[in-house]
Parts: structure tokens; sequence; C-alpha cells
């Protein structure tokens, strides 16, 4: 028999059959291959694979942290610190980014030549510079000129900016669950509300102002908790103290580190640039005739951004922006260059140095970067399928 | 008389931009003396408003001179791009104050105080930047810490790639297949050899001297050569119609998209040993490139396998309807088309592996960046930190522009009538 005969005998199933195997079969050949390799490595070190470790005592400290954190606690406390502080900078930074991405990105498409010019060289300028040497100029140049503690820059005596960092008031509440259970039901209230507004003007045709109820809602019942739920707020202003002769220290108030500063300004400005363009993408994607079309049934210039303009453009925007938010979060990994402790410095960096458990903190590392980008992927999916034009 | 100072108007048109003007030019006097003069013609006003004088002055006589349809062209031009309403007058004017006051200063420290004479730190005695620290680096920011003698190496490897690829450009088409096959797959090699050397009389340099812009270079351009095929196949592999490819595809492609790049590196350099046999060495370079090129590779796939879905479903019927096998049907109809559509992705996505090299730092290669960190930590060199990110960041900055420049120019001369 010649293979030209073989060939031809091969049915249609058994061709898609065998290049599928052949890829399981070589997937699971190298897995192996690295098993054994391991399981060897990690004998001649004396080294057991497991996660037993993550319960014992760290003995190492973080520079930074959000919860209660000292070398007597174990190296999973030292993880959920890091990660802790990955999210903050990542809210942080996702926060200012968005403000200044939209600000810059419609600002491109301003009538005003200046505006219109200044948002493309930002956004030039921005984006075609490394993130970490962004990151670095903030934290090693731009921040390290900055004041020493004597001569902090003074905010209206209530916040100080020197060359150890920002330091600003610390809130302290009596009764803060009660002031956050107004919210939340502020919030309720008002999703009720647009509910049924809603129903008003689909039944009725009425229009009722719901953004100002809705905000007086949000501002009153807080501030009535404040007079009658027995919340209060008072701060605590941090002071200048003099430790020695040459030494001054403020005491009192939270202090921001410069890393997180450094960071924060740098992510944000960066990734700002991308948003802006997805926003100008997103505006300029909407048919002019939509404009057109609404300006010829009577809206105003303001019901039609809100009305036709935006829910249009939000479709476009929306996705590739969730997507600059998890390169955002993906992005602060780079903290570990100038020694912000978040995960992947205190669990990839000291962790992993202590412990010698490079497979094991690796793989969390990365598993955890893993299910944050999956779940913010599923979330968009969702979003996606939910905004996509229904046609009837 | 108020209603005419309220509402401009073409008939009174040359008293209000006479008086509209004066009050501009005074606004724009006030800043100039401010910043250069160091004068404060308003510091008898209280200092908040005697800041934001200029500000009100200048938006009062840009109110008093927008007048549509002048018939005075100048007038009409600033009109519609600075001045359409109050909001904008307002903002063109922080833009240009903002101007005035921070261009100076910056120009002053980049280029008109700052010293390029000396060699040494104490030769910088004036208030600006201090270029000699950039000068006296210069030599290792491009090299890092190649052998003075042998850096004649990494120049040619690169004036034959500069040679090879400018020559793509006159050769006749016949030949550029040929060049473009030696350009991917020989002359990598020879580049590699020349500057490692350790074959052919030349000196062995191991990588962790190479460093500075050049090693910046190099890993961007063989991650580029490499991640090309292998996100293809992971986007054919994410598009096929067999469960076992196509789910391997979508899980490798999500497992690099979903981590950053630096955990990948710190993977590269601690945990990848460990599934090595005991024993073999492998090179700390070519383990961050494998490292790289899998990251980047799976970001490839995903632009690819945009222009795969973009290609409408009848020239995959076309190409089968003409006999046309998987692979052929792929090569010859399908790919070609996608990947011009896709020109923008590709360039972007060599644009975030350019920006992403300084992350080699995490190894302990040191290319541009790195160097920069290294300098500034010299004990003869402390406070020049300013300088050497400054000189890096536009360094990059040009590289990356350019590229971006150019990406866009190539995808207006490819592109074709469909879109």
């Amino acid at each position: 028999m010649n293979l030209k005969n073989f060939k031809l005998n091969l049915s249609n199933k058994n061709k898609d059959l065998i290049p599928q195997v052949i890829t399981v079969l070589l997937l699971i050949l190298v897995i192996i291959y690295f098993t054994i390799n391991a399981q060897s490595n990690m004998g001649n070190r004396g080294i057991s694979f497991g996660f037993g470790f993550l319960s014992q005592e760290s003995s190492f400290d973080i520079t930074f942290s959000l919860i209660d954190y000292d070398g007597s606690h174990s190296y999973a406390r030292a993880f959920l610190v890091g990660l802790l502080n990955t999210i903050l900078v990542s809210a942080i930074g996702i926060f200012f980014a968005t403000i200044l991405g939209v600000t810059i990105g419609i600002g491109r498409l301003s009538q005003n030549y200046l505006i219109a010019k200044s948002a493309e060289w930002y956004v030039e300028i921005f984006r075609n510079i490394p993130l970490i040497l962004q990151i670095f100029f903030w934290y090693f140049a731009a921040l390290r000129a900055l004041p020493l503690t004597v001569d902090s820059i003074n905010f209206y005596d209530i916040s100080f900016l020197n060359v150890k960092g920002w330091y600003v008031p610390r809130f302290i509440w009596t009764n803060f669950s009660v002031f956050l259970y107004s919210i939340i039901l502020a919030i309720i209230l008002i999703i009720f509300l647009s509910k049924y507004a809603k129903k008003q003007r689909d039944e009725f045709g009425k229009q009722l102002p719901t953004l100002y109820i809705s905000l007086g809602l949000l501002i009153i019942l807080p501030l009535t908790t404040f007079l009658a739920g027995g919340v209060s707020l008072s701060f605590e202003i941090p002071e200048l103290e003099q430790l020695s002769q040459t030494v001054y220290v403020y005491k009192g108030g939270v202090s921001i580190i410069p890393e997180l500063i450094s960071l924060a300004l740098a992510l944000s400005m960066y990734t700002a640039t991308f948003i802006a363009e997805n926003v100008r993408a997103g505006i300029l994607g909407v048919n002019k005739g939509q404009k057109e079309a609404a300006a010829s049934i009577g809206l105003t210039k303001g019901q039609i951004l809100k009305l036709v303009v935006m829910p249009q453009a939000l479709r476009i925007i929306i996705p590739p922006t969730t997507n600059q938010y998890l390169n955002l979060t993906k992005n602060s990994s780079l903290a570990a260059a100038i020694a912000y402790p978040d995960i992947v410095l205190v669990f990839a960096g000291t962790a992993l140095m202590q412990t010698g458990r490079a497979i094991e903190i690796i793989s969390i590392t990365m598993l955890t970067y893993l299910s944050l980008s999956l779940s913010i992927s599923v979330f968009m999916n969702w979003y996606n399928k939910k905004m996509a034009i229904k046609e009837k | 008389m108020i209603n005419i100072l309220i509402k401009p108007t073409k008939e009174n048109l040359k008293n209000f931009v006479t008086i509209g003007g004066f009050l501009v030019f005074i606004s724009f006097i006030d800043v100039l003396a401010n910043t250069f003069l160091n004068l404060n013609f308003t510091g008898f006003l209280p200092s908040k408003l005697s800041f934001f004088a200029p500000l009100i002055i200048g938006t009062i006589g840009l109110y008093l001179i927008r007048i549509e349809y002048s018939g005075n062209k100048l007038l009409d031009k600033i009109n519609t791009n600075f001045n359409s309403n109050n909001f904008n007058a307002i903002l063109s004017l922080i833009v240009i104050f903002a101007l005035i006051k921070y261009i100076p200063p910056v120009l002053n420290w980049f280029f008109f105080d700052a010293n390029f004479a000396g060699n040494t730190k104490e030769d910088c005695t004036g208030s600006g930047a201090c270029w000699v620290f950039v000068k006296v680096w210069f030599n290792r920011f491009v090299y890092g810490m190649y052998p003075d003698t042998e850096q004649w190496r990494i120049n040619s490897a690169f004036i034959m790639l500069f040679g090879l690829v400018g020559a793509s450009f006159f050769v006749p088409t016949k030949l550029k297949k040929y060049l473009l096959i030696f350009l991917i797959f020989v002359y990598p090699v020879i580049g590699l050899k020349l500057i490692s050397g350790g074959e052919f009389g030349l000196k062995y340099v191991e990588t962790g001297a190479w460093g500075g812009l050049s090693l910046t270079f190099i890993v961007s351009a063989f991650a580029l050569i490499l991640c090309f095929p292998v996100g293809m196949f992971l986007a054919l592999g994410r598009r096929s119609s067999l469960p076992a490819i196509r789910y391997t595809s979508i899980g490798f492609i999500e497992l690099w998209r979903g981590v950053p790049l630096i955990t990948v590196l710190f993977m590269s350099a601690v945990m990848f040993p460990m599934f090595l046999p005991d024993g073999t060495y492998v090179d700390k370079l070519i383990r961050v490139l494998i490292a790289i090129t899998l990251f980047e590779a799976a970001y490839m796939a995903e632009v690819i396998r945009g222009g795969l879905q973009a290609l409408p479903k009848g020239q995959y019927e076309a190409a089968k309807s003409l006999g046309m096998g998987y692979w052929r049907m792929h090569f010859l109809i399908i790919l070609p088309q996608a990947l011009k559509l896709v020109i923008p992705g590709i360039a972007n996505t060599f644009l975030a592996l350019v920006k992403d090299t300084p992350l080699i730092f995490v190894v302990g290669l040191l290319e541009l960046a790195g160097m920069v960190n290294l300098a500034k930590t010299n004990p003869k060199w402390l406070g020049m930190a300013m300088e050497g990110y400054v000189f890096a960041g536009l360094v990059f900055w040009v590289i990356c522009y350019a590229m971006s420049r150019y990406s866009q120019n190539l995808e207006k001369k490819l592109s074709t009538e469909r879109n």
C-alpha cells in the first residue's frame, strides 16, 4: 500500500483527531518533564512542595500597611498586606486616570485650538515614555526635590508635603457604622426613585428631576446622622515635632509615603493617555447624523449629550477602558522598582528570599493577578452583552 | 451707552476691537513683566485678586472682541479657534499664561543655564542641568558594561541591520523575499555571535556585561521577531475548530495576558531554573528573551485574532472553493489580508514591547533606564537623577514617537478600500 492510498483512507474524523492527540500528549509530556525536574531539584535542596509555610512567622517588617502587621504575623498576612497595597494604589490610580483621561479626551475634541493641541501633546508625550521611567522620574528626581521636613510645603496648616511624604489629617469617626448605613440607605432609595421615575416617564410622560432629588438624598440623609444619629467627625492634624537638634518629624495624621505618591502619579498620568484616546474614539464614533437627528426633534444640547451621544459613546468607550483599568492594576506591580510594598515586592520579593519557595510563591502571585484579570474580563463580557445593541 | 458696552456688535467693531485688544494686550504685558522682569503692576490689589487680575482683564478683553462675522479674517479666525465663548476664552488665556510662565524656566534648566563642558560633577556650576553627567556616562548608557575595545562589534552588528533593512527598500521585489528570509532567520544568529563572541577569534563577552540602549534594541528586536510567528500560530489555534487545540491556545493566551510582565520575569529568574534538570544553566538573557517572547506573543495573538475575525466569511469560502487546504488558505489568502488590517495593533504591541524592556532590571540586566539608575548612585555623581531620567525619557520618547508615526503612515499606505 502506498502512502497516497493511506492518506485517502483517513476519514475526516481521524484527520481532526491526530493533531489534537499530539497537542495533548506534548502538553502532558512537558508537564511531566517539568514536574520530575522540579521534584529532584527540590529534593536536592531539601525542601518539599507545600503551602505550610504560609502560616509561619514572617519576621520581616513592611513599611506601609493598611491593616495591623508586624514581623510576628504570618506569611499569609504579609500576602494580604501586599494585596491590599496593590488594590489601594490601583484604586487611586484608576480614580485619577479616569478623571484626567476623560478631561483630556474631551479636550482633544475641543474647538479651542490651544486646548486641543495641549491635550494632543500631553497624550503624545506621556504615552511614549516607558511607565517605569516615569515612576523613576517622579520618585528619584521630582519628589526628592521637595523640601525637608522642617520647611514642608504647608497647605492651610492642615496638610504638609515634604521629602518624607505627604501628611494629611486623619479622620476620627464616632459611630461610623450609622453614617455608612445612611449612605447605603440613600443609595437604595435612589435606585427605587429612578425606577419610579422611569415608570412615571413611560406611563404618564412626566419628567421627574431625578438628579437633584438623588443628590439631595445623598447629602441630606448622611447629614441628618450628624445631627440626630450621634455621628461625629473630628480631624487629627499632623504636627511638627522636634526629636533632636536637626531631626524633625510629623506626628499624628496620616502619612502618605512618597512611593505611593509617585506610583499613583505615574500610573494615572500614563493610563490617562490611553483612556483619553478611548474617550475621543468613542465620541467620534457616534455618527454625526445621530446628533443632527436629535437636534432636529428639538432636544437641547445637554439632552443630546445625555440621551443620544453618551449612551452610544459609552458602548464604544467602556470595553477598552476596562482593559486599561486592568493594565493599570497589572502595571502597579512596577512598584517593586521603587520599593512600594505591593504584592510583588512583599511576597515575590522578600518572602521568596526568606523561604526560597520559588514555585509556590510565584504561582500564588501569578494566580492572584490572573484571578483579578479574569474576574474583570468576566464582568466586561457581561457588561458588553448588556450594552450591545438589541436589534428588534 | 451701557447697551453698547455690554453687547459687542458689528457696527461698533472698531471701538470694541480697540478696547478689547488693548485689555488683552495689558493682560499679556502684566504676565510677561511678572515672569521676566519680576514686576507686579497689580501689587496694590489684594494678593488673590492680583494673581487673577490678568485673567480677568484678558477675559473681558476677549469678550469685547467676540463679534461674529466681523468681516475681518484674522479676528474671525481668533474668535472661532480661541474665543468661541467665555469658557473657551478663559481656557485659552490660562494655557497661554501657563506657557509664558513655565516654558522659560524649563528652557533655562534644559539649555540656557545648563552645563555642557567639563568632565566631573564639579564642572557643573550653572543653575541648570548638568549634561556633563550624560556626556561622561554616554558610552555606558549606550553599551552598558561592554568592554570599550570591543564596542565596534555592537556597532557593526547594528550597521549591518540598518544596511539590510535599508537595502530591502531598494532591491527588486524578487530579491526582497530572500532578503527578508535572511533578515529573519540568518541575521539574528550572525548578530548574536558577533556581539557575544567566543568564536572566530572574537573575545567572549558574557551577557551580564551587555547593557544600555543597545540591549534595549537587542531585546526588543529579538522578542519581536520571535513573538510574531508564535502569536500567529496561537491566533490560528484559538480560532481552530479542534477543541483540544483551541482550549490549549485559549489557556496559554489568557495565562500570559492575565499576569504582569514583572512576575513573568521573576518566574524566568527564580522559578524556571527549578524546572530544568539539575546542572543545566540557561543564560540569563536567553531566559529573559523567552519570557518576553511568550508574554508578547499572547498579546500579538489577540491582535492577529482581531484581524482574522474582521475578515468577511466570503474570503474563507472562496479559498475553500478553490480547493485550498487549511494552511494554504491561511498563508495565501487569509493572513496577508488579516495582518494588513491589524498593522496599528501590531505596531502598538511592538511599542509596548519597547516600553517594557526596562523591566529586565528585575533579573539584573541593565538597559538604558537601568544604567541611569546605576550611574546616579555612583558616589561621584550623586544628585544627577533628573538629568539621567530626562535623557533616558527623551531617547525612549524619540524612538516610540517615531515608531508610532511610522505605523500611522504605513496604515495609510496599506489601507485598501475595505473599511
